[in-house]
C-alpha cells in the first residue's frame, strides 16, 4: 500500500468507529434526547467531514475549472442533497462507502499494475564492460557495438551478441515463457533479457541497447495499452453520454414528480440523491482496461507480445489463418525425408549403402543438398575412395567410388545417361546408379516443424475454420507438407508481390465478424503482415522489420501458441463483456428500482461502489489465466 | 515527434479518457494517448512547436485532473 492510501485506510477507520458509535446511539434512543435538529445534524457532520472533506474541495475545484459532471460533484450534491432531507446517517454511509470502494479500486489496480511490471522485470541495470583484461560495471546504454562484456552466472544477459568465451544454460523463460534452458557456448547468438545459468560468458555485442531484443520487447509492452480496443473507447464514449444523462433526469425526478404529485419532496429528493450516486461512470471505465491489461499480460507471460488491446480483441475472431511455409511451419532447413533404394531389378542396395553411396559421391561438393546428404550419413566420408569426381552442371555428380562408377543427380541425368529411374515426388529427389544400373532415391525436404500439425489441429479446435498456406516453393513439396499439416488450402509457387494479392483475395472472402490472421517468419513479409486484419511475426527469428510491422509476435516461434492466445483473447472478452453487461444491468435496475421508490440510497451505494468492485475482481481474473492447454 | 510522459497519481479511469480526449482536442497535437493501467502518456505533435504544445497539454490535465502530475 501507498502512503496515500494507508492515510485514507486510516481516515476510513476512524470515520467507521465515529459513524458506528453514533448508530449505536441512535439504537439506544440516546440521539432523541439531542435538544435542537441542528446539533444531530452537526454530529453526523464530523464523520461525515472527516471522510469526505477531499470530495467536497475537489468538486469545488473542479466546478472551477468547469468539470460539472464530476464525480465528486455528484457525490457531493447526492451527499447534500441527504443532509437536506434529514437522512443524515445515509449521507454518511454513501461517502464511507464511496471512499472505501476507491481505496479498494486504487489498491487492485496498483497490484495489476505491479503483477505486470515483474513479469516485464527483465530490463538489465548493468553491464560488465571488459577493457584492457579489466571488468567495469557500466550502463547497457553505453555498450559500444562489438564490445567484450563478461555476463556473469545468474546475471541478465544486457545485450544481444555473440558468445566468444565460455559455455553456460540460458533461462529464456522471461522471454519465451519456454522452462527448459538453452545451451550456449562459443559461436552461438544469444539474446538480451535471458538469465545466465551456472557458467561465466564472455559476449561480444553485436547491437547496441537501444536496438537490442529487451529494449525492443519493453518497448512493445509499454505500448501496448495506448492502442485500444473497440469495446474499451466504446466504454469511454458511453460514460461521456450516461454521466450527463442520469443528472439530468435526477434533476427533473426531484422537481417535476413533486410539482404534478403535489408534495413528497422528501422521497423524490432522495430518489434524485439515489440516481446522481448511480450515475458515477467509474466502474464501467476501469473495469475494461483494467481486464485487457491483464490479458496482454497473461499472453506475455507465455512468451507471445501483442502489441495492444485491439490486436487482442481481434484474434478473438479470427477465422482464417494464413501461414507462410517456409520458416514458420517448416524449419527452412533441407534435410534427407526418405531413402528409397531400387526395389526390383536395381543394384540391390540397402538404405544404408545407398545412403553411403550418395554421401560418398557428395563428399567434395559445397551444393546445399550435398550438405543434408553428408548430414544424414552422419560421419566423416573417406574421401580416398572416391576419385575422378566431376559435377556435371545442371545434373549431377559422376565419381568413382571403390572403383565403382557412380552417377548422382536428378531426373535429367538419369534420362541423360539412359538409366530407367522410378520417379519420386515430394521435395527435391537425389537418383543414385552405380554402374550403369539404377540404385535407388534420396528424397531432400524441407522438415516440418515440431508441433506444427499439433498447432493446427489445436486451431481447428478453437474455431479457425481455414488455414491457408502460401510459399513460394515448387506445388509438390507444399502439397507434401501441407497433407502433413492439415492445411487446408495452398497457394505454390508464388512470387513475393503474389502473396499480398492471395491475403488481398482472402481478406475479400471473409465475412463481417470473420478476421484473418497472418503467420510469418518475416523474411519479405512485412507487407503482408501490415494488410491482414492481425499480423503474427517470429520473435527470435524475424526480421527487425517483421516485428515492427507485426500485431503480435511469437518470441519463440511457436507456432501452438497462437490457438493460446485465441483462448486467452477470448476469456478476456468474455470478462469484459461480462463486466460491461453486470455494470449496466445492475445500474439500469437500480435506476428503476430507486425511480419507483423501491431502493434507496443504499442500492445507489452498492450499484456505484460495489459494482466497481466486484467489476474489478472478475477483470483481475485475467492476470491469472495461465497454463492454457488446447 | 512523438514522446512518452510518466503521470503520478492518475486515480481515476474516466479522467484519464477525459485527459486524452482533451489533449487531441490541442492544435498541433496529432495523436494522444493516456493509459490509466500504465500511467504513461504518449503524445505525437508537430515537431517545432511541441515544447510550446506540451505546455498546453500540462495546462489541459491540470484542469481535468489536478491531482496528476506530468513528469516532464
Amino acid at each position: 500500500m501507498t502512503k496515500k492510501q494507508s492515510r485514507m485506510l486510516g481516515r476510513i477507520v476512524v470515520t467507521f468507529v465515529l459513524y458506528a458509535a453514533l448508530l449505536l446511539a441512535r439504537q439506544l434512543g440516546a440521539l432523541e434526547r439531542v435538544p435542537h435538529e441542528a446539533v444531530l445534524c452537526c454530529l453526523y457532520l464530523i464523520p461525515y467531514l472527516l471522510i469526505g472533506y477531499d470530495i467536497i474541495w475537489k468538486a469545488a475545484r473542479n466546478i472551477r475549472h468547469g468539470q460539472v459532471f464530476d464525480e465528486n460533484f455528484l457525490m457531493m450534491v447526492a451527499t447534500f442533497g441527504a443532509f437536506g432531507v434529514r437522512e443524515y446517517s445515509e449521507a454518511v454511509a454513501v461517502m464511507l462507502f464511496y471512499q472505501v470502494g476507491e481505496l479498494f479500486q486504487s489498491y487492485a489496480v496498483g497490484k495489476s499494475r505491479q503483477s505486470i511490471a515483474e513479469m516485464m522485470d527483465i530490463c538489465p541495470e548493468y553491464a560488465n564492460l571488459e577493457e584492457d583484461g579489466t571488468l567495469t560495471q557500466v550502463d547497457p546504454d553505453d555498450v559500444e557495438v562489438g564490445s567484450v562484456i563478461v555476463v556473469k552466472p545468474g546475471e541478465r544477459i544486457p545485450l544481444d551478441g555473440v558468445v566468444v568465451e565460455g559455455e553456460s544454460l540460458i533461462d529464456t523463460a522471461a522471454l519465451t515463457g519456454e522452462s527448459v534452458p538453452r545451451r550456449a557456448a562459443a559461436g552461438d547468438a544469444v539474446v538480451s533479457g535471458c538469465v545466465n545459468g551456472s557458467g561465466t560468458l564472455k559476449v561480444r555485442t553485436t547491437k547496441e541497447f537501444d536496438d537490442s531484443t529487451v529494449a525492443k520487447i519493453l518497448e512493445l509492452v509499454e505500448n501496448a495499452s495506448s492502442k485500444k480496443a473497440r469495446v474499451e473507447n466504446f466504454i469511454t464514449r458511453f460514460a461521456k453520454y450516461y454521466t450527463p444523462v442520469v443528472t439530468i433526469i435526477a434533476a427533473v425526478l426531484a422537481v417535476v414528480p413533486p410539482l404534478v404529485l403535489g408534495g413528497g419532496w422528501r422521497e423524490w429528493i432522495e430518489t434524485a440523491c439515489t440516481f446522481l450516486v448511480i450515475s458515477c461512470p467509474c466502474a464501467l471505465v476501469i473495469s475494461v482496461p483494467l481486464g485487457f491489461f491483464g490479458g496482454i499480460g497473461a499472453a506475455s507471460r507465455q512468451g507471445v507480445l501483442v502489441k495492444g488491446s485491439n490486436y487482442l480483441e481481434a484474434i478473438a475472431e479470427v477465422t482464417t489463418i494464413v501461414f507462410d511455409k517456409t520458416g514458420t511451419l517448416t524449419k527452412g532447413e533441407f534435410a534427407v525425408t526418405e531413402i528409397l533404394p531400387a526395389q526390383e531389378g536395381g543394384a540391390g542396395f540397402s538404405r544404408e549403402e545407398l545412403l553411403e553411396l550418395a554421401a560418398l559421391g557428395e563428399s567434395c561438393s559445397n551444393h546445399p543438398i550435398a550438405g543434408s546428404i553428408r548430414e544424414a550419413y552422419g560421419r566423416k566420408p573417406d574421401v580416398n575412395r572416391v576419385s575422378d569426381a566431376e559435377e556435371l552442371a545442371g545434373h549431377g555428380i559422376r565419381a568413382r567410388i571403390d572403383g565403382r562408377e557412380v552417377l548422382i543427380g536428378n531426373e535429367k541425368l538419369m534420362a541423360a545417361q539412359g538409366i530407367a529411374c522410378t520417379p519420386t515426388a515430394g521435395g527435391t529427389v537425389v537418383y543414385v546408379a552405380c554402374e550403369g544400373a539404377y540404385a535407388g532415391a534420396i528424397v531432400i525436404a524441407d522438415t516440418v516443424k515440431e508441433g506444427a500439425a499439433e498447432a493446427i489441429a489445436a486451431m481447428k479446435r478453437v474455431g479457425v475454420k481455414k488455414c491457408v498456406m502460401l510459399t513460394g516453393d515448387r506445388r509438390e513439396a507444399a502439397e507434401q507438407a501441407a497433407a502433413e499439416l492439415g492445411i487446408d488450402e495452398i497457394h505454390a509457387e508464388l512470387l513475393p508481390g503474389d502473396k499480398v494479392s492471395e491475403v488481398e483475395r482472402l481478406l475479400a472472402e471473409e465475412g463481417e465478424k470473420e478476421k484473418l490472421a497472418f503467420v510469418g517468419d518475416g523474411i519479405n513479409d512485412a507487407p503482408v503482415l501490415t494488410r491482414a486484419d492481425v499480423g503474427i511475426a517470429m520473435g527470435s527469428m524475424g526480421s527487425d522489420a517483421a516485428i515492427e510491422a507485426a500485431d503480435i509476435v511469437l518470441m519463440d516461434d511457436d507456432v501452438r501458441k497462437i490457438a493460446a492466445v485465441v483462448q486467452i483473447s477470448r476469456r478476456t472478452l468474455a470478462i469484459v463483456r461480462q463486466n460491461i453487461v453486470f455494470a449496466l444491468g445492475v445500474k439500469a435496475l437500480i435506476l428503476v428500482l430507486a425511480a419507483l421508490h423501491l431502493a434507496n440510497m443504499w442500492g445507489g451505494v452498492f450499484a456505484d461502489v460495489g459494482v466497481s468492485v466486484l467489476a474489478i475482481l472478475n477483470a483481475m481474473r485475467t492476470l491469472r489465466m495461465r497454463n492454457l492447454r488446447v | 515527434m512523438k514522446k512518452k510522459f510518466k503521470l503520478e497519481d492518475l486515480d481515476c479511469a474516466n479522467c484519464a479518457a477525459k485527459m486524452e480526449e482533451s489533449i487531441k482536442k490541442i492544435a498541433g497535437v496529432r495523436d494522444a494517448s493516456v493509459s490509466f493501467m500504465t500511467q504513461k502518456m504518449t503524445v505525437e505533435a508537430d515537431d517545432e512547436r511541441f515544447d510550446e504544445i506540451m505546455k498546453e497539454v500540462v495546462a489541459v490535465c491540470a484542469k481535468v485532473e489536478p491531482d496528476c502530475r506530468i513528469l516532464l
